[in-house]
């Protein structure tokens, strides 16, 4: 009974809509108007029809739903279709980024890439390889770990379970806008501190380029990374778990080492890997304070090393026509490698039990 | 037993009221200031008196003992944070000021970089920092936003998952490879389409070149857009998703369209953190150096026209200049990141502030 008393209420109730078929439709004739229009005229090629037909779309439709549906309705419709274009937008370049480094790349995939460095590689030589350049990133971001990683969670305790009032919330503050230090000038800053100042000291006044330099400026960068994923999983750690512990009169500093780090674990490895993996891209700090080298150098302490990243920015700009070839296998090598570091990280954090 | 689950709960907010409570002795706690959320007050006032709790009095604190070392190696380690930037400044300062003291021309005015002679200026590396930063932006932003909104309300849940995934990857790959990819991939269509503007659009300066086209001002801002999209999305990505979802339902309930709940209710919501989601990404487009170094045609000049090759920005200069520099040149590249420097941390400063400004206001609301 009430179908058939409600059915004349809810059609007037609801206001005419737009057939289904109608916003293709509005699309086709859009193109074909555009392709007409642009190749008519001779004003340039597809990529121009498919800019104009989308534009053509955007009224057309806006201008159907209008005069249908009303004002308010073609007004989302409009934003809804701009909305979606934005998403396809900022797909092209992305796929196109994807697969020209896995296109291009493969060219160069083989064994002797990894396997031999860049010594006695003339511009007529198609051979030569990364090796060199795998080590220096290993090493340098190994070290670079090992400096910020015990000083990143030192801090974070010391913000989320010792720091009170002003200073502890200064801290805080600085390690967020250390967060957006560039690279550069962390490199600037270890070139001016430690190449040009220190290490002259240890190396009979000549300026120190090294391995370690390069470490200690991607130190700088890893280490409000650290820090900030570290509090973010310490504040995660439930407050039970600490008053057990303080309940049967562990102190403090035992209850954090024991209970509230093993915690916060799997969470502070995850903040500690998309760290290293930010760091093992970067390029400007190595290029200022390692130096870059062709040879194998296995000593971070002493002469100059190279990274993988160094050397897809050397093998670009060189003008030997075997150089991007190599620049782009050491991209795919670098981009795998950041990568799989930050899938890993992504999918621990995932399993995480104190999750979000 | 009934209060555990509830202050379990009040723990995973992660507020500041999680870690005060337990730095007061078993003894003191209050569990009615932790159960309703209210902040422990702290002072003199609420320090716990005697006869609270059964036992002797507690062990007397020692004075070389685990915890004092350990409470030491903590505070040590925070101050770093402080004594790092103080000595990125100081030792960027040493370094700057006798290159600054031997230049022949003004620092902040003159356009050449001559460094090795004693005559280099910021003008141009300056002017070409901002621009291409501010351009980047230009075309990042609404992209950023659109993609965010599509994440965080159009796209069905699972899609929005996936993307969302894929967007925080692309964050993480290195600005090397887009330079890469800019410099030998971008730079065709970039140049067809800089053609294409100078014949129907010439008679705009920004367009007025008969070329060489090639490494641009374009070229960078553009391979710099795609650079700091996913930054500027994924932070306002997580604006969007946090708005209430009653003051959206109570905008649908009021009648609105799907767009007209987003502007009324979601935009306005997520403002200041879309704000800072752009300061952050201006931070990383003016502190970019390789891809600029790679896509910029390292010219010194200011000039506001955008498809011919040239332009430059202080970090690319610092890449590309460091090679050849003297003792002077490397002071004088040294003094350009100070600048560089200074700029990146009054915009970073004004985003986290910022931010810190809305998360009292969320923390109030919630």
């Amino acid at each position: 009974m009430t179908t058939t008393t409600l059915a004349p209420t809810a059609t007037a109730l609801r206001g005419r809509r737009l057939p289904k078929w109608a916003p293709i439709a509005i699309a086709a004739l859009a193109l074909a108007l555009a392709a007409a229009l642009v190749h008519g005229a001779g004003l340039g090629g597809w990529v121009l029809t498919l800019t104009v037909g989308a534009l053509l779309y955007l009224t057309g439709l806006y201008a159907v739903a209008t005069a249908v549906e009303g004002r308010r309705a073609a007004r989302n419709r409009t934003w809804s279709a701009l909305i979606h274009s934005a998403f396809v937008l900022a797909v092209l370049p992305l796929s196109s980024v994807i697969w020209t480094l896995v296109s291009k790349g493969a060219e160069r995939l083989d064994g002797t890439f990894f396997g031999t460095s860049m010594n006695n590689i003339g511009p007529r030589d198609a051979t030569g390889g990364a090796y060199h350049a795998i080590v220096g990133t290993l090493q340098q971001v190994g070290i670079a770990a090992l400096i910020s990683v015990p000083l990143g969670i030192l801090a974070a305790i010391y913000i989320v379970e010792y720091g009170r009032g002003r200073f502890a919330n200064t801290i805080r503050f600085f390690v967020d806008v250390m967060t957006g230090i560039p690279s550069i000038v962390a490199g600037l800053f270890v070139l001016a501190f430690w190449v040009l100042i220190v290490s002259p000291y240890v190396n009979d006044g000549r300026p120190g380029y090294s391995g370690f330099a390069a470490a200690l400026a991607l130190s700088v960068l890893m280490l409000p990374t650290v820090v900030r994923s570290t509090e973010e999983m310490l504040r995660l750690v439930p407050a039970p778990l600490r008053e057990g512990a303080y309940a049967l009169g562990v102190p403090k500093w035992k209850t954090i080492l024991r209970i509230v780090l093993p915690t916060a674990l799997p969470g502070i490895v995850t903040g500690v890997m998309l760290s290293i993996a930010r760091a093992a891209g970067e390029t400007a700090p190595v290029l200022l304070v390692a130096g870059g080298t062709a040879a194998i150098n296995f000593n971070p302490f002493e002469h100059n090393q190279s990274s993988l990243a160094l050397f897809v920015y050397s093998q670009a700009t060189d003008s030997s026509k075997y150089a991007p070839a190599r620049a782009w296998t050491a991209a795919l090598t670098l981009v795998a490698l950041v990568l799989v570091l930050t899938i890993a990280a992504k999918l621990l954090a995932r399993r995480n039990r104190l999750g979000r | 037993m009934g209060e555990s689950p509830s202050r379990s709960a009040d723990a995973r907010t992660g507020g500041s009221g999680v870690t005060t409570s337990h730095a007061r002795p078993a003894g003191a706690v209050a569990s009615a200031g932790i159960l309703t959320g209210t902040p422990l007050p702290t002072g003199p006032e609420f320090e716990p008196g005697p006869g609270m709790g059964g036992g002797g009095a507690l062990p007397r604190r020692r004075t070389f003992g685990a915890e004092r070392a350990f409470r030491g190696l903590s505070v040590a380690a925070g101050t770093m944070v402080l004594v790092i930037i103080i000595a990125i400044a100081i030792f960027l300062i040493a370094k700057a000021v006798p290159a600054l003291r031997a230049n022949q021309v003004n620092f902040f005015t003159a356009k050449e970089w001559f460094a090795n002679e004693g005559r280099f200026g910021i003008a141009a590396l300056a002017f070409g920092t901002v621009l291409t930063a501010v351009i980047a932006l230009l075309v990042a932003v609404p992209v950023a936003l659109g993609i965010a909104l599509y994440l965080s309300h159009y796209a069905p849940r699972r899609i929005a998952t996936t993307l969302g995934f894929l967007i925080d990857l692309l964050a993480a790959v290195p600005s090397v490879v887009f330079g890469l990819w800019g410099r030998e991939v971008f730079i065709d269509p970039v140049n067809d389409f800089a053609a294409w503007l100078n014949r129907y659009f010439g008679w705009i300066p920004f367009f007025d070149s008969e070329g060489p086209y090639g490494r641009s001002i374009m070229l960078g801002s553009l391979v710099l857009a795609i650079m700091v999209l996913p930054i500027i999305t994924s932070l306002s990505r997580e604006v969007f998703a946090q708005t209430p979802k009653a003051n959206e339902e109570a905008a649908l309930a009021l009648g609105a369209t799907k767009w007209e709940t987003i502007r009324t209710a979601v935009l306005p919501y997520g403002r200041p953190g879309v704000v800072a989601a752009v300061m952050l990404g201006l931070g990383r487009a003016l502190g970019e150096t390789i891809a600029l170094a790679m896509t910029l045609g390292a010219t010194f000049g200011i000039s506001f026209n955008l498809i011919g090759s040239g332009g430059n920005s202080i970090a690319a200069n610092i890449a590309n200049g460091f090679g050849e520099a003297s003792d002077l040149g490397r002071g004088a590249l040294i003094a350009s990141g100070l600048v560089l420097f200074a700029i990146t941390l009054v915009v970073n400063m004004t985003a986290r502030a910022i931010i810190y400004r809305r998360r009292e206001f969320t923390e109030v609301a919630a």
